[in-house]
């Protein structure tokens, strides 16, 4: 590789050995920005025993992994991350760095940011490559950092003109995980890590971990709810809908604030970005950033008793209606058609 | 052991009441022609550090960085039982990304050091990026936990704390002094105390003052000021002249990532099919996503 090579770079974040599901995507979609740039994918790998993972990225075409392994790295702990981290970027100088929108990626990318004065967008929904002329200047091959901003009815492009590194967090979901057919044959690169005592100012003494129960990713069917439910009670019905239909139940940010359904289970931006067969909108007005994380659903039913509603825009059937009326309506129909 | 706490809070749109002409042809924000609000996440952040000032004792300062009707968000940390509190406001760090904006808060915490704790919300709910915090901290060289749910203890220069994850949570034990980012669920912000609002509705900053002082020939602002900071009613302003700041690393400058272009969305006419909310109208949907062999 030559020294003047541009490298894309993903950070991987792995529990114990599996590695986040964000990050494969963007591996995926790194590598489709390497491309463009006719630059490198590489991977960052920081934890412990991760030869494994580490050949896993291969499959996702990453060309080099930087591989960062030790007894003390195990479990992700912001200060010796950070200080590996925002070390390889000073070293290594890459064009790009991409981090999931976790609570890891969110509490490790500003502070790798800060401290190389790097750009850095969170949650975005698009990354793209392009020349861009900025205040009458030219700049070749930057990163589009892409994402719905203030208040929902506008889509901002960030640039980062100056700043040899870009850097960007892009939620779970956003980007499709793509394997490669055959792996690529990519090498390890071990970087070295010497414990010291200030990487321990704050210690993990308890760990409580639940693998989570929903996967709205892999539901064929979303019922979701919006603040239009109006209450957590008329939320329940969607339960229902969605027991009868064989579907997951989801939420916007909005129904998520106002304590109607958890935050786990919310589709958007800010949330979790979603592909079902089929995506039931109820009491969904359908802002932008609600819309960037549903609108590539295969079929969309929007129910809203407002007809101008964005989200009718968006859908394949709308229903302008009550939806405590339409729900059991339908819920009626599915039964006596399909049981 | 008592602990000496500085909050950051911060003014925010209330972008649940968004109209329109509220983004400027450079991309950033209009915020005057927004109503705005006490940021939610931080507001919990201050009760945090009120219950820990009232379990363990110690001071709670408060800091903002924002514009100059920002002293509004300060008055309503007094009220809720705040120490003190501080405004940072300039023309020059106008339009500052988190970058730059951590920049210039991180120079006002050195200047207000030192302190035990800096207590934040998670991320405001204007940008949700979460990134001020931990740029803040790493800025100053702290430690940071972000995510914390609730503050476990605290016993000398060792704080637990817990804290979200992925999938569950953490218990984590940290040495003062460092960086918290406080999460929604954390605690029940207070109510202003009735006394409070009577004693601290007339604290100012210096600008309120000269405004108060303007058309008046027998008001001298410095008369004025002494007054107030004798009565505990003066909120400093501290200005890019009062820190030490590289000018280059402030505003909107000093902002790596740059807002190249704004689209706005217009939906196109809806191409969609309009079923009736009917039981017949229900009938048909059901057909039709048979048809889509989606259901059947």
């Amino acid at each position: 590789m030559n020294e003047n090579t541009q490298k894309v770079w993903v950070f991987i974040e792995q529990h114990e050995g599996v590695p986040a599901d964000v990050s494969l995507e963007l591996l995926s979609k790194g590598r489709k920005l390497a491309e463009s740039l006719n630059g490198e994918l590489q991977a960052v790998l920081i934890g412990h025993d991760l030869q494994a993972l580490a050949a896993e990225t291969f499959r996702y075409g990453a060309r080099e992994v930087l591989l960062a392994d030790h007894p003390q790295l195990a479990h992700y702990n912001t200060l010796p991350y950070s200080r590996i981290m925002s070390e390889l970027v000073d070293r290594h100088q890459p064009r790009i760095v991409l981090f999931g929108g976790t609570f890891i990626g969110r509490d490790l990318a500003p502070r790798v940011a800060s401290h190389t004065r790097s750009g850095l967008t969170a949650d975005c929904t698009d990354l793209q490559i392009a020349d861009v002329t900025y205040l009458r200047k030219d700049y070749s091959q930057l990163l589009l950092q892409i994402r719905p901003a203030f208040g929902g009815n506008i889509i901002a492009t960030i640039i980062c003109p100056d700043s040899p590194v870009q850097m960007a967090t892009v939620r779970e979901g956003v980007m499709e995980k793509i394997p490669l057919a055959q792996p690529v044959d990519g090498r390890i690169t071990p970087v070295p890590y010497s414990p010291s005592a200030a990487d321990q100012l704050v210690r993990i003494i308890a760990r409580h971990h639940e693998e989570s129960k929903v996967n709205l990713k892999a539901a064929p069917i979303i019922v979701a709810g919006g603040y239009g439910m109006g209450n957590w009670q008329n939320f329940q019905i969607l339960y229902e809908l969605a027991r009868v239909i064989g579907g997951e139940v989801a939420g916007t940010r909005a129904a998520v604030d106002a304590g109607f359904i958890d935050q786990v289970r919310q589709v958007g931006q800010t949330g979790v970005t979603v592909r079902p067969k089929l995506y039931i909108a109820c009491g969904i007005s359908g802002a932008i950033q609600h819309r960037a994380g549903m609108c590539d659903s295969n079929k969309i039913i929007a129910v809203n008793d407002d007809p101008d509603a964005p989200i009718f825009g968006v859908c394949h059937y709308g229903i302008v209606g009550d939806v405590m009326e339409v729900i059991p309506k339908l819920i009626d129909a599915y039964k006596h058609k399909l049981k | 052991m008592s602990y000496h706490s500085i909050v950051m809070v911060k003014q925010v749109p209330d972008t649940a009441n968004i109209s329109g002409q509220v983004m400027k042809p450079d991309g950033t924000v209009n915020r005057s022609k927004l109503p705005t609000i006490f940021n939610p996440e931080d507001k919990v952040a201050l009760e945090l550090a009120l219950q820990l000032r009232d379990r363990y004792g110690g001071t709670v300062r408060v800091l903002t960085m924002g514009p100059l009707k920002a002293s509004d968000l300060l008055r309503d940390c007094l009220y809720m039982g705040a120490d003190e509190a501080f405004l940072v406001s300039d023309r020059k760090f106008a339009g500052a990304d988190t970058l730059a904006t951590s920049y210039v808060l991180a120079e006002a915490l050195r200047k207000l050091g030192p302190y035990d704790i800096i207590f934040a919300g998670r991320q405001a709910i204007d940008g949700d990026t979460a990134q001020v915090g931990p740029q803040t901290a790493e800025k100053l060289g702290l430690p940071q936990i972000t995510y914390a749910e609730a503050i476990l203890e605290a016993q000398g220069p060792q704080i637990t704390v817990k804290r979200k994850v992925d999938h569950g949570f953490e218990i984590l034990e940290g040495t003062l002094p460092l960086l918290i980012t406080v999460v929604k669920d954390a605690a029940t912000p207070r109510p202003f105390r009735a006394k409070r609002v009577m004693a601290y509705k007339n604290a100012h900053t210096l600008l309120e003052l000269e405004k108060m002082t303007e058309g008046n020939s027998l008001l001298y602002v410095d008369q004025l000021k002494e007054e107030y900071v004798s009565k505990g009613l003066f909120i400093p302003t501290l200005t890019a002249d009062d820190l030490d700041v590289d000018l280059s690393r402030c505003g909107l400058g000093g902002s790596p990532t740059k807002v190249h272009k704004i689209e706005s969305v217009v939906l196109g006419g809806s191409a969609h099919e309009t079923i009736p909310a009917t039981r017949d109208g229900m009938y048909a949907l059901i057909d039709k996503l048979m048809e889509d062999h989606i259901f059947g």
